[in-house]
């Protein structure tokens, strides 16, 4: 157990650390991780490393926590070689082989993040000083996320973020420290525009209603250019508090506003909600400038589908993954099956995208150590900067230098209209490749931020 | 004009939400001097009677589909209800889809039962004990129910929709002379409307009309003196609890199809309907029902887009702006009795 304080003494010795990594070439650095297992943040022993997994344990996604727990239990049941092994054996790098990371027997603690910041960076903190965390990853909010990237930045620890759609957390508030693989609103949008125009032609008036924090700002933005790309027009954007829970008097003025499409950029509580009032409101059997009234909501969550019942059928929006991709659109989507049967056969049900995402940066972060040979935060950073890799069921993913961002391909969903279980909730309408939903790291919509250099910490 | 008739409209259904709440809560302090910060928790109880109701009607048993595979490739499992198999599958399905108004009948004897539970249990303990006592014991009670729902129910709201027939939207634009689909307003929030009124009316002819509402109005007046006269009062009070419980309840079941409930729902709506009540003065049941529908319909003006375009941000602090206005000018609120909390 050690503990972090930052001290100047500390300040002083991560900036030598720092300045001398970054004074030698980067082909000499990979040897020097490797001979290493000291001088950076709660270096673990040769017996065991600890990682830290912080979700909403309570509070509103609680359930969604709840998945992403079952998902990290089952990763290190993998890493440490128990179960089948899961997407181990799909995952394009085989550097695990299931007898820990670096020979050393996976651990973990947990944290409840309560969906909230403050709560968030409390436990992650406790995690690294109490408990030794090498490693933090989760959240189920971008406000979480953000918050807590920010943390493990300054205190020298990784961040592999959970579920945080937000554009800001690989945008204006990236950091060195801290990775996604969860898509984000921009790329939501961009594989959304064409399917719309597709959908419901390039004439179209929108309204949008939007949560009013950091994800909702970052959504509306990008569902705003993109629809605007296709030939929609703007007509409102409202933004609705956090807290919430009746949207009638915000759904009221859609009636009168001329707009056809009402975008929902709310997520959990507030999309079952704000949809569930919608659809009491009528305005999908509406016709409005000769057109039926359409509701969209760009992104998907399974767990909330159930929340919003038959309100969510034939309502498109777009997911990070979905566990009957590889079903479905083939075998580039390898990895997907083999999670399904492996988290299936564990829980009885298939797993959420929250649960894929983080299964997938649970084994990113182990791969990425056993290919630096370290520990050391700034060989993991190295490690996974640029790291192209398949199988973890997402098809061929690039996990971009510049911004911590993974580029890989995006699910376009819809409701179903005749679900045949209470899992089959949604259909898969089209899979964007990733290409059509990369962007330059100087993207207008990400700008204001600076990864700034990795920090060992200690 | 139809942009205000829709507001008034929404404002309607939010207020008549805050007053059943507010109206129960009253009932309680005016008895038994108790503030009960449980109460939305009660709310919350009532909506999950309807989720029971449901699920208990939805009861199946599982027959294996050979034709079908599940998300692993085995049998598809199906689950068929127990209604359906004993009274055919049209009615089946009518019965499960008309819960949330059958769960009215199972909500009233359990709420009269919790609330019993409730003040004899743990709230009788606390009647001398001062207000911050109580606060702090019922807000604690509302945590602790609160965390027993969501360890059985889970977090996610639960869809609990209203009957299909209800379902849809009534235009009301027509009937007043406006374009089509221009007020647009769902049956269901119709249907809570009157309900509440149809509530508020019956507890009021109850304390108004019958006997023991006239001992127990007696109570709330003077509980010594009816003491005196060999009346068991607190017993009277006792029920009126549960009364209250129920009234909360029954707001909570009847809710349900207009958000789909879930366990934190209680505490929502709980702050609201104190300055509900503090507005509409304390221990006064005509005032907390006129503030009731007075705050939701303030409330629904507020978020009007215009309005918010001036002032932004004024839907959320509308409620509590009018609360400071009512209480500088009228410190006992709006129908507030004197002497209430003012030793």
């Amino acid at each position: 157990m050690s503990k972090t304080t930052l001290t100047r003494r500390g300040l002083l010795k991560s900036g030598i650390a720092t300045g001398a990594g970054l004074a030698v070439p980067t082909i000499f650095t990979g040897a020097a991780w490797a001979a290493s297992h000291s001088g950076f943040t709660n270096a673990p022993g040769d017996s065991e490393v600890v990682l830290g997994f912080n979700v909403p344990q309570t509070g509103p996604y609680a359930d969604e926590g709840a998945d992403e727990l079952r998902a990290y239990e089952l990763a290190v049941e993998h890493l440490n070689g128990g179960g089948d092994g899961g997407m181990l054996s799909t995952f394009s790098s085989k550097t695990l082989d299931g007898t820990g990371i670096l020979g050393r027997k996976v651990k973990f603690v947990t944290g409840d993040t309560q969906t909230k910041s403050d709560a968030a960076r409390a436990s992650a903190k406790s995690m690294i000083e109490k408990d030794g965390a090498i490693m933090i990853t989760g959240g189920s909010s971008s406000g979480v996320a953000v918050a807590v990237q920010g943390l493990c930045q300054e205190a020298g620890i990784m961040f592999m973020a959970g579920l945080t759609h937000s554009n800001d957390t690989t945008g204006k508030d990236k950091k060195a420290n801290g990775f996604r693989h969860f898509f984000n609103a921009y790329q939501s949008a961009a594989a959304l525009g064409p399917v719309l125009k597709a959908l419901y032609g390039d004439d179209r008036k929108a309204y949008h209603l939007t949560a009013d924090y950091t994800w909702g700002w970052t959504q509306e933005e990008s569902m705003v250019a993109f629809t605007e790309d296709i030939g929609w027009e703007t007509v409102n954007t409202v933004l609705t508090p956090l807290s919430a829970t009746d949207f009638s008097s915000y759904i009221a003025p859609v009636l009168n506003s001329g707009a056809d499409v009402l975008i929902l950029n709310h997520y959990g509580g507030n999309m079952v909600n704000s949809l569930t009032n919608a659809v009491q409101f009528g305005l999908r059997e509406k016709m409005v400038n000769g057109k039926q009234f359409e509701i969209v909501v760009p992104l998907y969550s399974e767990l909330m589908a159930r929340g919003a019942g038959q309100n969510i059928k034939g309502i498109p929006g777009s997911q990070n993954w979905d566990w009957k991709l590889e079903n479905e659109k083939g075998a580039r989507y390898v990895g997907t099956n083999a999670f399904v049967q492996s988290f299936g056969e564990k829980y009885g049900f298939p797993p959420s995208q929250a649960a894929q995402t983080c299964y997938a940066q649970t084994l990113l972060y182990a791969d990425a150590v056993a290919r630096a040979g370290s520990f050391n935060p700034c060989a993991v950073v190295e490690a996974l900067e640029g790291f192209e890799f398949d199988g973890l069921g997402n098809g061929p993913t690039l996990y971009r230098a510049d911004d911590h961002q993974c580029f890989k391909d995006v699910v376009v969903v819809r409701g179903k209209e005749n679900p045949e279980n209470e899992f089959d909730l949604v259909e898969i309408v089209e899979v964007t490749p990733s290409e059509k939903v990369t962007y330059a790291p100087d993207n207008e919509m990400f700008a204001g931020g600076n990864l700034g250099e990795c920090n060992p910490g200690a | 004009m139809d942009a205000i008739i829709l507001q008034v409209l929404n404002g309607l259904d939010k207020g008549s939400a805050y007053a059943l709440i507010a109206l129960g809560l009253t009932l309680i302090f005016g008895t038994l001097g108790v503030v009960n910060f449980a109460h939305g928790a009660l709310f919350m109880l009532g909506a999950f009677c309807a989720v029971t109701m449901q699920r208990i009607l939805s009861a199946s048993y599982t027959v294996i589909d050979e034709t079908k595979t599940d998300f692993l490739g085995n049998p598809q499992k199906v689950d068929v209800p127990y209604v359906e198999g004993w009274f055919g599958p049209d009615i089946g399905t009518a019965i499960v889809d008309w819960s949330v108004p059958l769960a009215i009948l199972f909500a009233i004897p359990v709420m009269l039962l919790i609330g019993y539970i409730m003040e004899r249990g743990l709230i009788k303990h606390f009647y001398k004990r001062p207000h911050a006592d109580q606060i702090l014991v019922t807000f604690g009670l509302a945590i602790v129910l609160q965390e027993l729902i969501k360890y059985f129910y889970g977090a996610n709201p639960i869809p609990t929709p209203a009957p299909e027939v209800f379902r849809g939207s009534f235009d009301f634009g027509l009937l007043l002379g406006f374009a089509e689909n221009t007020i647009i307003y769902p049956y269901w929030r119709m249907i809570y409307f009157v309900f509440s009124l149809v509530i508020i009316g019956a507890v009021f002819g109850f304390l108004q009309f019958t006997t023991f509402g006239m001992v127990v109005r007696a109570g709330m007046a003077d509980r010594e003196t009816v003491g005196l006269l060999g009346i068991n009062i607190d017993r009277k009070f006792t029920i009126m609890f549960g009364i209250a419980a129920a009234v909360a309840g029954l707001a909570g079941v009847m809710y349900t199809p207009i958000n789909s409930p879930n366990y934190h729902m209680g505490m929502d709506f709980l702050v609201l309907s104190f300055v509900v009540v503090v507005v509409g003065g304390m221990g006064s049941l005509p005032g907390a029902v006129l503030a009731g529908f007075m705050l939701g319909i303030l409330e629904a003006f507020a978020s009007m887009n215009w309005i918010k375009d001036i002032v932004p941000g004024i839907d959320q602090i509308i409620i509590y702006l009018v609360a400071i206005l009512i209480l500088l000018t009228r410190p006992r609120g709006l129908m507030g009795r004197k002497g209430v909390m003012e030793e």
